[in-house]
């Protein structure tokens, strides 16, 4: 049996909110019976886009992680509502049911994710339904997918080994799996929201005074006193070492420069970080 | 013979009435409305037929009638016959109409009302729109980002979304870059105001109803100093038009000509027909109006600036950018990103067109910098080098660049040499054996703030890489810093480096693969700057083309005052104001002065105003308050969709529809005009008839309607609508006026909706932009401009300056420093007289960008979907204020956190904002976007605050320089701090 799987590629995602806007032109004052009652206009978006920032200084950036329903098998939404006011179909897409959900205000805490509102205007629990009334009419995607102008957001209906294969192929994520729940949403290039980087510019003082931006410096980055990384410094003396685990790290950096000297810094790493210049001398 | 077959028409008239509107609901709708006697004869009386309407029933006869309300007369049977084709030949019928062959007599709404059921009649067997399994009918619509579907259900708008290109519609373009080739996604993207549609449609915000300013009485006391503050009753149609009316006539009458200004809006809704540079400008003309018209507004730096060096006058200073996207995918190494973020601004009109062949690039392996104040969109997107810069000296790190390049010697000589003037003054300059001052990285960044091995870095990498140097969202253009100051300067800056680099050369240009795609360019289809239906000659581009191809009745503007938009509030407050128009058709067109009153003119004392952009837009639009409740200003009309921003000035509110609730055709992104090509954006040209989704809300009418409403009742309808025209016949007349119908029919259009012209072959996509210029040959890109006159020496052959080749000082800025030597012909560079240090109580510079989520003023506030995004607006118990991002350094040092609170202020406002805190903004900027929708001015601190978030009452109004005409919202110094809102506050 094919499920629907959501993929999401942080590296395309440019914070358009095209997805955002979409659902809710689909469903905000329209009820599409037996899937969903109308969103509220006002209140927290079925799908929102998270904002990760990284860096200080002139090295920064940016990661947007579009978050929703992830559709999880073995949903805690699903367990915790017991009597078929949330389900999840054959095809991997979990409901919750308009009728049968009405005043049950606990679900909106079963799921681990936060991905579930209270609708205070219709009474109901709710949360991205895939578009499934879309799906089931016809379509070959989901609004938010249809929407998406770079491809960043793309849905998949495939058998669940095919999924797996893309899944390793793609180096997919899910967000931290809470309990049991196997997230149907997958991330690509999730690293980097979740990971950290360190940075500085390689520079040399001329006899003048003048600071100059050094390319081609060897640099090399040492975590925990074990060597991790090397490379060499770019057009603008810049060095990045991306991809850094999250956790708080004793780091060092060593720059050798055949002409213009050497360069040693180190520290504790405690979040992503520009070391700004690093003179050689 | 002739004479035989009018006298069958004639007679056939009254039975095709009856058979009509048995069948279609539309024409019987309309029949039961009149109530009047036609005649239609011959001048000589020889053959004529009237008939009567009453409620629905006609009775026809033949002879003359003793007193019919209205008759159209025709000097032969020939012309009668002409005229009264179902399907006529407008070049026929205009031509009869001019010439006096054909008349109208009588009353001018009968004949309106006669000729709308003859076009009613004539179009009523037209069927549009798709019905669709789910019982939704699909309809298409086109808006300022982008086409839609609309699908409809029940006279209900159930959504909106993109359109998928479908196997049938023409093949899309490819072209090949170091050894891969690029396919463009098959369909069209939009922007997310173009998502946030039916929100705006459905907004509780609409005006549904005509409405009158409480205390307002044209007869009595009109209580002017209460505009703004009074509130509004609901009134008829009629009253409302009697009274417009009424008082344009009265105008007329007791002021003369010049008394009633027009002012339209920055941007309304998509469309040829209801647009203001259509629709409007007809009526306008046929009233006699005093024209406030724009400065060109998102490219002063370079209309006033750079234009002067390479002759781009006719498009407001910025080059074209023809074959540039191949150019760039496979000769450049390097894209300069320069005050240039395509990703918010979508380009114009563009939707995410763009975005996929950044992306390309970047699989390429090209190259990013990003010199912006603030880390944008783009950059986030992209990557690359981040250098942030301080707002309005850009012009400095640009001087310090070439500079690096002449001592370095990384300039392209031979170009220099043989294709330029003035270098030696120039290099003389950067060198500073003119004033003493090298101009080297050291001295750049004193003024930026950028490092000076920073420029020296990129001095180096550009000086020896083929660069692409994208100066604005569109690749030139549209970008903060030239609405600076300085703004000219650093346009002028830009030019002058790709001049010193071989422009036009490969892989050497300007562009960020925002436009240039490999398209047929060759395929007509009017943009709105073509005028639409206006007829208007002189303030459109309609000459050309539209006019020619489209037989229309030309209109023309009696009146010769003309007050630029940001001039408006001295206009009216002071009664005098100066200063220089936007003329495009040669370099010295900016240098005519102005004055307000035009000699034997009178005031302005009447203002219609279309739309309502001028709060959010207008730098320092505090002015505008005070203007608006001036005791000279006699009448405000408000013809607006929503109660917004300046509405609440109006004396009297007449509700216009939103573009899905009436018809109009147009294509995605073609402006035309001064942006010639415009739709060299978009990966597949479309052409989108906008449907008529659902019938207007409340009492709405479209902006067509109740110009002809009010025209109507000063006799003027018929010439108006050209006998009753109605929109869809419009759409119809444009159709026939383009190149459409060879490739589509006109019932295929009306039920699909949209129609991709092909891409045509290699033999008719456009050559590189400058390639001709750079190689010496003729030019052969396909843009008509300049003038010809404007060529040097021969037609065809160089660039429209005095010399024909590219200027490093112009000879037209040459003849004007005297006056103005805040704009030499030697691009010195002078600080901005509004910057860093010029005012120690305000050290924060403000930057109002143009928005991404809203286009201008247009899907800001309302309770629009877009204005609940948190990138947008922020809610703060229970209001959404305008996001101010600032520096996380800044933000400590004031005590401002993260969505916060805060008033943003200086000497001429205080606006109350929510901060965005983060390192994405250099410090000592603020960052914001520009033209917000909202005006809700409280007391507080002894002043207003608006809690809008217009941060355009902040911005000085004052011109860049004593003969540049432009805006300057970029050059402004603001302060921040915490801020509450009063309790109880109130206007």
């Amino acid at each position: 049996m094919k499920k629907w799987a959501l993929i999401v590629d942080i590296a395309r995602c440019t914070n358009c909110q095209n997805c955002v806007l979409a659902t809710q032109d689909e469903h905000v004052g329209n009820e599409h019976p037996g899937y969903s009652a109308p969103m509220p206009d006002e209140g927290a978006p079925w799908i929102t886009v998270e904002k990760r920032t990284r860096g200080n200084g002139s090295m920064v950036d940016v990661a947007y992680v579009p978050k929703t329903c992830n559709q999880c098998d073995n949903a805690p939404c699903v367990r915790a509502a017991g009597d078929g006011a949330i389900y999840q179909r054959r095809d991997g897409i979990v409901i919750i049911d308009p009728v049968k959900s009405r005043g049950r205000r606990d679900l909106v805490d079963s799921c681990p994710y936060g991905a579930i509102n209270w609708n205070e205007q219709a009474g109901v629990p709710q949360k991205w339904s895939f578009d499934a009334h879309l799906l089931d009419a016809g379509w070959s995607a989901p609004r938010c997918v249809q929407a998406c102008p770079t491809g960043a957001m793309q849905s998949e209906l495939m058998a669940e080994g095919d999924l797996k294969r893309l899944q390793d192929e793609l180096r997919l994520e899910t967000l931290e799996p809470i309990g049991p729940a196997v997230p149907r949403l997958l991330y690509r290039n999730m690293r980097r929201a979740t990971h950290w980087f360190l940075g500085g510019t390689i520079v040399r003082v001329s006899q003048h005074g003048g600071v100059e931006n050094i390319p081609g410096a060897g640099v090399e980055l040492l975590l925990d006193g074990e060597h991790a990384a090397s490379c060499l410094s770019g057009p603008f003396g810049d060095f990045k070492f991306d991809d850094l685990r999250p956790q708080p790290v004793r780091w060092e950096v060593r720059v050798r420069h055949t002409e213009y000297g050497e360069a040693l810094r180190e520290g504790m790493l405690n979040a992503s970080l520009y070391l700004g210049e690093l003179p050689l001398s | 013979m002739k004479r035989v077959a009018l006298r069958a028409v004639l007679l056939a008239l009254p039975v095709m009435i009856r058979t009509a509107a048995r069948r279609h609901q539309p024409v019987r709708t309309l029949l039961r409305r009149g109530r009047c006697v036609i005649q239609l004869r011959l001048r000589d009386g020889s053959l004529s037929r009237h008939i009567s309407f009453t409620g629905g029933i006609l009775r026809a006869g033949w002879g003359m009638h003793p007193c019919p309300d209205a008759e159209m007369v025709f000097v032969s049977p020939e012309i009668a016959l002409e005229v009264l084709r179902p399907d006529p030949d407008y070049g026929k019928v205009v031509d009869s109409l001019k010439c006096f062959k054909a008349t109208a007599r009588g009353s001018d709404r009968h004949l309106v009302w006669f000729g709308q059921l003859m076009h009613t009649i004539g179009a009523s067997g037209w069927k549009y729109g798709e019905p669709r399994a789910d019982g939704t009918t699909r309809y298409t619509n086109l808006t300022n980002g982008g086409p839609l579907h609309v699908d409809v259900k029940d006279g209900r708008i159930v959504r909106t979304l993109p359109i998928d290109l479908q196997d049938d519609d023409p093949q899309s373009w490819w072209l090949s870059a170091r050894g891969r080739s690029f396919v463009p996604q098959r369909r069209a993207t939009v922007s997310p105001h173009a998502l946030s549609l039916k929100s705006l449609v459905y907004s509780p915000r609409r005006l549904l109803h005509p409405m009158k300013r409480i205390g307002f009485d044209p007869k009595g006391h009109r209580r002017t100093g209460e505009r703004g503050r009074a509130g509004y009753e609901r009134i008829g149609w009629d009253e409302a038009l009697d009274m417009v009316a009424g008082e344009i006539a009265r105008m007329k009458r007791e002021h003369g000509p010049g008394a009633i200004a027009i002012a339209p809006p920055a941007h309304h809704q998509w469309g040829n027909i209801n647009y203001w540079l259509s629709a409007l400008y007809r009526f306008g003309n046929l009233l006699g109006h005093t024209k406030v018209v724009f400065s060109p507004i998102s490219w002063e730096g370079w209309y006033w600036g750079a234009a002067h060096h390479f002759g781009g006058n006719m498009r407001l200073g910025l080059p074209g950018f023809y074959g540039t996207v191949a150019d760039c995918l496979q000769h450049a190494k390097m894209v300069v990103f320069w005050s240039s973020d395509p990703e918010s601004t979508n380009g114009i009109y563009a939707g995410a067109e763009g975005t996929q062949r950044r992306l390309w690039a970047k699989e390429l392996g090209i190259e990013f910098v990003h010199i912006d104040p603030a880390y944008n969109a783009t950059a986030q997107l992209l990557g690359g080098k981040w250098i942030p810069i301080r707002p309005g000296t850009d012009a400095a790190l640009a001087a310090a660049i070439m500079h690096e390049w002449v001592v370095q010697g990384l300039y392209d000589k031979d170009y220099v040499e043989q294709r330029t003037t003035g270098f030696d003054e120039w290099q003389a300059y950067l060198l500073g054996s003119t004033d003493g001052v090298p101009k080297t990285p050291e001295w750049q960044e004193r003024e930026t703030g950028v490092p000076a091995r920073d420029a020296r870095s990129l001095a180096r990498l550009w000086g020896r890489r083929r660069t692409y140097l994208a100066a604005g969202g569109l690749g030139a253009g549209f970008g903060g810093a030239c609405r600076t100051a300085a703004g000219a300067q650093w346009a002028r800056c830009m030019v002058l480096m790709m001049a010193m680099q071989g422009w036009g050369k490969p892989g050497v240009n300007f562009g960020n693969l925002q436009m240039g795609t490999p398209m047929d360019l060759e395929f007509y289809f009017p943009g709105y700057a073509e005028g639409g239906i206006s007829g208007d000659l002189t303030h459109t581009g309609s000459a050309p083309l539209n006019y020619v191809r489209m037989p229309h009745v030309l209109t023309m503007n009696p009146v010769k005052q003309i007050v630029p938009r940001q001039r408006l509030a001295e206009a009216i407050v002071n009664g005098q104001c100066s200063g220089y128009l936007w003329d495009g058709m040669s370099l010295e067109g900016q240098f005519t002065r102005f004055e307000y009153p035009a000699p034997g003119h009178s005031r302005i004392h009447m203002l219609y105003r279309y739309g309502a952009s001028s709060l959010g837009t207008i730098p320092n639009s505090a002015r505008l308050v005070e203007a608006y409740r001036h005791p000279s200003l006699e009448f405000i009309v408000g013809q607006a969709i929503w109660q917004e921003n300046e509405t609440q000035f109006a004396d009297v509110l007449l509700p216009a529809c939103t573009a899905l609730e009436r018809w109009d055709i147009s294509e995605w992104a073609n402006c035309a005009g001064f942006l010639h090509h415009g739709q060299n954006q978009v990966n597949h040209r479309m052409v989108v008839l906008q449907h008529k989704c659902i019938e207007p809300l409340g009492e709405s009418r479209s902006d067509y309607r109740i110009f002809l409403d009010i025209l109507s009742r000063l006799g003027l309808g018929a010439l108006y609508s050209e006998g009753g025209c109605t929109e869809l016949d419009w759409c119809k007349r444009i159709f026939d006026s383009s190149d459409l119908p060879s490739i589509v029919s006109w019932p295929e259009l009306l039920r699909k909706g949209y129609c991709v012209i092909p891409s045509g072959s290699a033999a008719n996509q456009a050559p590189v932009e400058m390639r001709w210029f750079a190689e010496g040959r003729a030019k052969d890109v396909p843009e008509p401009m300049p003038l010809p006159g404007q060529y040097s020496q021969t037609f065809g052959e160089g660039l429209a300056t005095q010399s024909g080749r590219f200027e490093f000082v112009p000879h037209s800025l040459r003849r004007i420093e005297e006056i103005d030597p805040e704009r030499p012909a030697l691009n010195r560079y002078i600080p901005g007289w509004e910057g860093p240090g010029t005012q120690s109580s305000f050290p924060l510079q403000l930057v109002t960008a143009h928005p991404r989520y809203s286009f201008h003023t247009y899907n800001d506030g309302k309770e629009s979907a877009v204005a609940r995004l948190a990138d947008h607006r922020v809610l703060i118990d229970g209001r959404r204020y305008w996001a101010l991002r600032m520096n996380e350094e800044d933000a400590r040092e004031r005590n401002i956190r993260h969505h916060e609170l805060v008033k943003v202020y200086n000497q001429r406002a205080a606006v109350a904002c929510a901060a965005d805190v983060s390192p994405l903004v250099r410090r000592g900027v603020v960052h914001a976007y520009e033209s917000c929708a909202e005006y809700e001015p409280v007391h507080s601190d002894g002043g207003l605050v608006d809690l809008g978030g217009c941060l355009n009452l902040l911005t000085p109004g004052r011109t860049m320089s004593a003969t540049a005409d432009g805006i300057a919202p970029n050059s402004c110094l603001v302060e921040v701090s915490r801020w509450q809102l009063p309790l109880g506050s109130s206007q």
